[in-house]
């Protein structure tokens, strides 16, 4: 091989990395604050790729009937479960997390999609859309059994999976979808040649790290997410609802999930069950970091990248076994390392 | 006066298993009241249940309200704050970032004045606040959980076994600390294995034992009771 494939393997392995690196953190972050191995994090990518490149022609995306449809869900679950012991303010709070933000955001796109929206528009339409999806999933399949085994939050997770995957192609159909670049800028490093949205994917991935690192070191609600995930009981004596903190790691997962979409849908097309292998690429990583190391996943994601960019070039039609063949040897490594942790007491 | 905390006629159930039952206590405001008995009598459980992380049925008053459906982060809101036996602290967090998550439920002004009164009371978590949690010494660490409980502005503070595991000489200090926060106006629910020290501190005082109170009374008054003193006083 001579060094330009070698660089241009490298490079394109990067840039896959980075967004596995992004899938690989919110897999961390919603397990530490939740126990759940959140599966449905592709699902996520899937939604904020199609949403994007269906706003970029114009269109009104199917996910905008989602939002209100889950947020009434997970209102009327709250005021079920309940509603007769809220005081009227914190009625007022829910109806308008629940019910006004869908209603606004529903409104929003209906009045500023058009072909020639802007791409920063198309972008934050699709975060408002996918964003909320976070939270009220989390209210409506998880909150319900928080407090059970990992196995059982595994399952809702795998339940909650196929239940997006088939809203996916009811919203979006069986078609795959691509959009244009973010930018047409282009920029030459000796014999590469970065694209605009090779470097729209590095600054956006640096970008989230870096403001998800100041979320949880600054800022009080970041402190209590990462106080729950240490935590349980010492979170909820010092008024941390669990609930609130599950909901809030979800809703950066489902916010990350469809950043990684928006970056991804101009290089590749995108179905509408994209996102699972994805996903499970961002999940390799995550178990390489053992679930727990947010700079050990993001380093793994990377590794990722560059592997599975090497084993499309020799030998295409394994890339993706020797991608998932990867975490084998360090779950071996981790098993005959590690103290049995019985958390299923 | 309305009692601060007032327990009435509360049973706390695992399973099948009665470990509180029918049990009243109160806490008038300005009152250190302590509750002692041996292993496994149902006091933690009691403390736990008045939190609300565990369930309680009967009648359970704060500050005249009925707080038996509310949730822990309502109570905390009302002043009520419990430091548990295992402290339960952020570990992997640094003292300065536990204290502040103590005033999670409280406004950020008021929690950096809260927080400097904090580090006033406790000069030693002022000198370690950028040290993890989980580094500190078994003394520290029952003060950093005593600082995180008065960074919420309770009204009625409940210790559970606050010298477990501590040297005697720490175990002064933490009850110096209490007598100290009365004076400030915090009402305190100390429930301790140490029956003597408990004694000394307290105004009042109710000995629990399966689940159920058995005496009560002033604290000189129980200290001197011979029952008290054979049971949990020990001989000299």
């Amino acid at each position: 091989m001579d060094s330009l494939i070698f660089l241009f393997l490298v490079q394109d392995g990067a840039t896959n990395g980075a967004i596995y690196a992004l899938l690989g953190l919110a897999l961390v972050l919603v397990f530490a604050v939740t126990r759940v191995i959140f599966i449905p994090q592709g699902e996520f990518v899937a939604y904020g790729a199609l949403t994007y490149a269906l706003l970029a022609t114009g269109r009104v995306p199917g996910t905008v009937w989602l939002l209100p449809a889950m947020g009434l869900a997970a209102f009327a679950i709250e005021m079920i479960g309940k509603g007769s012991r809220m005081s009227g303010r914190e009625i007022a709070t829910d109806a308008a997390t629940h019910i006004g933000l869908p209603v606004v955001v529903v409104g929003a796109t209906f009045a500023l999609a058009d072909k020639s929206a802007s791409a920063l528009t198309n972008v934050l339409l699709t975060l408002a859309m996918i964003m909320p999806l976070g939270p009220y999933l989390y209210r409506i399949a998880f909150q319900p059994v928080a407090d059970s085994t990992v196995l059982t939050l595994f399952t809702t997770a795998i339940g909650v999976h196929l239940a997006m995957t088939g809203l996916g192609l009811a919203m979006f159909g069986a078609e795959g979808l691509r959009a244009g670049p973010l930018t047409d800028a282009r920029m030459e490093i000796g014999p590469l040649m970065l694209t605009g949205q090779n470097i729209a994917v590095y600054v956006a991935t640096v970008a989230l790290i870096a403001g998800l690192w100041v979320f949880f070191e600054k800022s009080l609600y970041g402190k209590a997410l990462r106080a729950t995930a240490v935590n349980r009981v010492g979170a909820r004596l010092v008024g941390i609802r669990t609930s609130l903190s599950g909901g809030l790691a979800f809703g950066l997962a489902a916010a990350i999930g469809a950043a990684s979409g928006i970056l991804i849908v101009p290089m590749t097309t995108v179905y509408y069950d994209s996102g699972f292998i994805i996903g499970l690429k961002g999940f390799v990583a995550a178990i390489i970091g053992a679930l727990a190391s947010y700079p050990g996943t993001a380093l793994a994601a990377l590794f990722v990248g560059v592997v599975e960019a090497f084993a499309s070039f020799y030998a295409s039609n394994l890339k993706e076994v020797i991608v998932f063949m990867l975490i084998v040897p360090v779950l071996v490594w981790r098993s005959l390392g590690a103290v049995h942790d019985d958390e299923e007491e | 006066m309305t009692a601060l905390l007032d327990i009435e006629n509360v049973f706390v159930r695992y399973g099948q298993v009665n470990a509180v039952r029918s049990l009243s206590l109160h806490v008038e405001p300005g009152e250190i009241v302590t509750v002692i008995g041996a292993n496994g009598a149902g006091k933690s459980t009691l403390l736990n249940a008045a939190m609300g992380l565990l369930h309680a049925d009967g009648g359970l008053r704060f500050d005249g309200a009925d707080i038996s459906s509310w949730g822990i982060e309502r109570r905390v809101e009302s002043g009520l704050c419990l430091v548990p036996e295992k402290r339960e602290l952020f570990g992997a967090m640094s003292v300065a970032d536990n204290l502040i998550l103590g005033g999670f439920r409280v406004e950020p002004t008021e929690r950096t004045r809260i927080l400097a009164s904090v580090y006033e009371r406790f000069p030693r978590l002022a000198e370690r606040r950028k040290q993890l949690a989980a580094t500190l010494s078994g003394g520290e660490r029952q003060m950093l959980a005593m600082g995180r409980a008065l960074m919420s502005k309770p009204r009625l503070l409940m210790l559970d076994e606050p010298s477990l595991g501590l040297a005697p000489r720490i175990v002064a200090d933490i009850f110096d600390i209490v007598r100290k926060l009365r004076e400030a106006g915090v009402s305190i629910l100390l429930v301790e294995q140490n029956a003597r020290a408990a004694l000394n501190v307290a105004d009042r005082a109710y000995v629990m034992e399966l689940g159920e109170v058995i005496l009560s009374g002033g604290a000189q008054q129980l200290a001197s009771d011979p029952r008290v003193a054979a049971s949990y006083l020990g001989l000299h």
